[in-house]
């Protein structure tokens, strides 16, 4: 088993997103690892991040304005592979930093840090040309997103080359706004789970752990970003702890949901 | 000129998945995609129904005020002492720009769809001007994301459109202009997919809006491929558009592909420099992903996006429609780049010889045409896409040349 099957393997599994390079990062990678967190996805910053919504938007500039580069993002990844040897970490961000130098150069950086996964908004089945087979070749997982407007007719071809586990983005919108409906989440997620052989996780719009334990109730996993994020917005240096505590509830949300 | 060696045609492009070559496609989030393929069923159905042509043209005749005239410049030809310089004269029609012809075409496609409610982004508030004049027309609700630079530099653009009922929202992200403009409007988007139709203004985005923008507004390059032949009896020798994100220039260029007599030249902004701030994708960019498509960009090396700079708000935009990447690339096409100085100077010199006030986009074609024209022959004809008038800019040219109104 690799680390991100190992993740859900053990019943629900709280994914945590944070932007890279947007206030003390190692520490806030060390607070949601404490806090409980199994699978962590760190966020590449764009300038253009055209799927998200103010406070992840907002971190984007913040890190790129803190002068944030690649180099720096796979340094972050690197080090956090060499205290966490156990932990999944997940990329995410736009295509274009990612093929920018090829996508091999991306893939084979992402092995020598250790990323076990990539989630790019911006490359749907259709242009998996541009990043698919480079990722696939290295072991690299291709962690794709599954929406509202996902129908059955296009779920095969989502699921066709992805692996890791499915993240089904529960409101068409962009990150940080609301929640989508529990009967809805159900629904979408018995359906994708009929076709699916790798894990669902659900995520955008999902801010407490009451949130998080309703959904966890139904799907593998359960994604926290913006109201983390926004802890870091708020707290800067003084995020780590706020994280920790935010992510140690989420965590116990998740993980005893399915006992309550 | 080198052309790919299988090629037989310019104007069979993109193919069925949206590629022009290596550029072009579909980079869009999940959300969007089946939006997208949704878009191009429709489009393809319109494309074979002769009574969506019929009300396209009907519309483009009787509203806009098609055809436009082709025009000799005597006096600017005079001046400049070399070819002859000719006019497609775009500025004349409703809206003073060649954005309409586009809207028209794509609203007609959005009432097809059953949707109810337009988004566009707006960069000189043109397009957005001509989105709010079509929604008005066919009373549908419209929403215009425009950049608060933007919002501030193109106030009397702002007004039409809230005159026309528009909503006009000032985006204030990044540099505050188009580029910042099309994320929100993509943002919103992606929330009211259900109802919701995006009138992209130029020939750029997710496949099939680089085809379906550049065949609406291949009217301009049709109409004046046959008042050529008509009024002179021949092609002209070199055509020249300016370039933003390129749909008045492949309006003009595209019917004219396969003459292999014709040459053609897209005029980027080269803003203080190209050694300094500038929107010249081709000559200072490099291939990348942004905006639904690849395409050159102006870009770091790590595919940041860097923001573009032209005195013209309708050109500066860090990238280019994927048709026009793809015509540099194989040769068919020739692409420059003029200064702000040097578009102000062509923008005073088409008032002062021919008593037209141009828009600052296609006052960089004429500063082009100012520099080739001297040494072409006096029997060669270049024809200008006049895409646009002045009276958008007259506040901005005023404190350029440093004159208080
Ligand atoms: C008059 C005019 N010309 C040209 C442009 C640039 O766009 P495009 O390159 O798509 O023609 C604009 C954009 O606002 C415009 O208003």
């Amino acid at each position: 088993m690799n680390r991100l099957q190992s993740a859900f393997s053990r019943g629900p599994a709280l994914v945590t997103f944070v932007t890279g390079g947007d206030g003390p990062t190692a520490e806030i990678l060390d607070a949601l690892v404490a806090g409980g967190a199994d699978v962590i996805e760190l966020g590449m910053p764009f300038t253009d991040p055209m799927a998200d919504g103010p406070a992840i938007q907002q971190a984007n500039l913040r890190s790129l304005g803190a002068g944030t580069t690649t180099a720096e993002i796979f340094r972050i990844a690197s080090a956090f592979r060499a205290r966490h040897p156990d932990v999944p970490l997940v990329l995410m961000g736009y295509a274009n930093p990612m093929i920018t130098r090829g996508p091999e150069w991306f893939a084979a950086e992402c092995v020598k840090a250790g990323v076990d996964g990539v989630i790019c908004v911006d490359i749907p089945p259709e242009e998996d040309p541009e990043l698919g087979p480079a990722l696939r070749g290295a072991g690299v997982a291709l962690i794709r997103l599954a929406t509202p407007t996902t129908d059955a007719a296009r779920l095969p071809a989502v699921l066709d080359g992805s692996s890791g586990f499915l993240y089904y983005v529960s409101v068409a919108g962009i990150t940080g706004l609301q929640q989508a409906a529990q009967a809805s989440i159900e629904e979408a997620v018995a359906r994708l789970k009929a076709s699916a052989t790798i894990p669902v996780a659900v995520g955008f719009g999902v801010r407490t752990p009451e949130q998080a334990a309703e959904i966890a109730k139904v799907a593998d996993g359960v994604v926290v970003g913006s109201a983390l994020v926004e802890l870091v917005a708020q707290h800067g240096e003084n995020a780590p702890a706020l994280v920790g505590e935010l992510t140690r509830a989420l965590a116990d949300a998740v993980h005893g949901a399915r006992s309550a | 000129m080198t052309t790919a060696p299988t090629q037989n045609s310019f104007r069979n492009q993109p193919d069925e998945r949206g590629h022009f070559g290596q550029f072009g496609g579909r980079y869009v989030a999940e959300t969007l995609m089946p939006l997208v393929l949704e878009l191009e069923a429709e489009y393809t159905r319109a494309k074979a129904d002769p009574a969506f042509q019929a009300e396209f043209d009907d519309l483009l005749e009787h509203y806009v005020g098609r055809p436009s005239p082709l025009y000799f410049a005597p006096r600017l030809t005079e001046e400049l002492g070399g070819a002859q310089v000719w006019f497609k004269r775009d500025e004349l029609n409703h809206t003073g720009a060649h954005k309409i012809n586009n809207c028209i075409g794509q609203i007609l496609l959005a009432i097809r769809m059953g949707k109810t409610r337009i988004i566009a982004e707006t960069g000189a508030g043109q397009h957005g001007v001509a989105t709010a004049t079509v929604c008005a027309r066919f009373g549908l609700p419209c929403v215009v994301f425009m950049g608060a630079t933007d919002v501030a530099r193109q106030a009397p653009n702002v007004f039409r459109m809230k005159l026309l009922g528009a909503e006009v929202r000032a985006v204030t992200a990044g540099a505050a202009t188009l580029k910042d403009a099309m994320n929100e409007a993509l943002r919103d988007w992606v929330a009211n997919v259900h109802d919701t139709f995006y009138i992209i203004g130029t020939a750029a985005g997710p496949h099939p809006y680089p085809e379906l923008v550049r065949d609406f507004q291949s009217v301009i390059g049709k109409e004046a491929r046959a008042q050529m032949l008509s009024r002179v009896g021949r092609l002209p020798d070199l055509l020249v558009a300016a370039i933003g994100g390129g749909s008045n220039a492949i309006g003009l260029f595209h019917p004219f592909l396969d003459d292999p007599d014709v040459k053609m030249l897209g005029v980027e902004a080269a803003g203080h420099g190209l050694d300094k701030e500038h929107a010249a994708s081709l000559a200072g960019g490099r291939p990348g992903v942004l905006h639904g498509n690849k395409t050159y960009l102006l870009q770091d090396a790590d595919g940041q996006i860097t923001e573009g700079h032209s005195i013209s708000a309708g050109l500066d935009y860090p990238g280019i429609g994927p048709e026009h990447a793809w015509l540099r690339d194989v040769g068919r096409v020739d692409y420059t780049s003029v200064t702000d100085t040097e578009a102000l100077d062509g923008f005073q010199l088409l008032c002062r010889t021919e008593g037209i006030i141009p828009a600052l986009e296609p006052a960089h074609a004429i500063a082009a045409v100012k520099k080739i024209a001297p040494t072409m022959d006096k029997d060669q004809i270049i024809l200008v896409n006049l895409c646009g008038r002045g009276d958008k800019d007259i506040f901005a040219v005023a404190e350029h040349l440093g004159v208080e109104l």
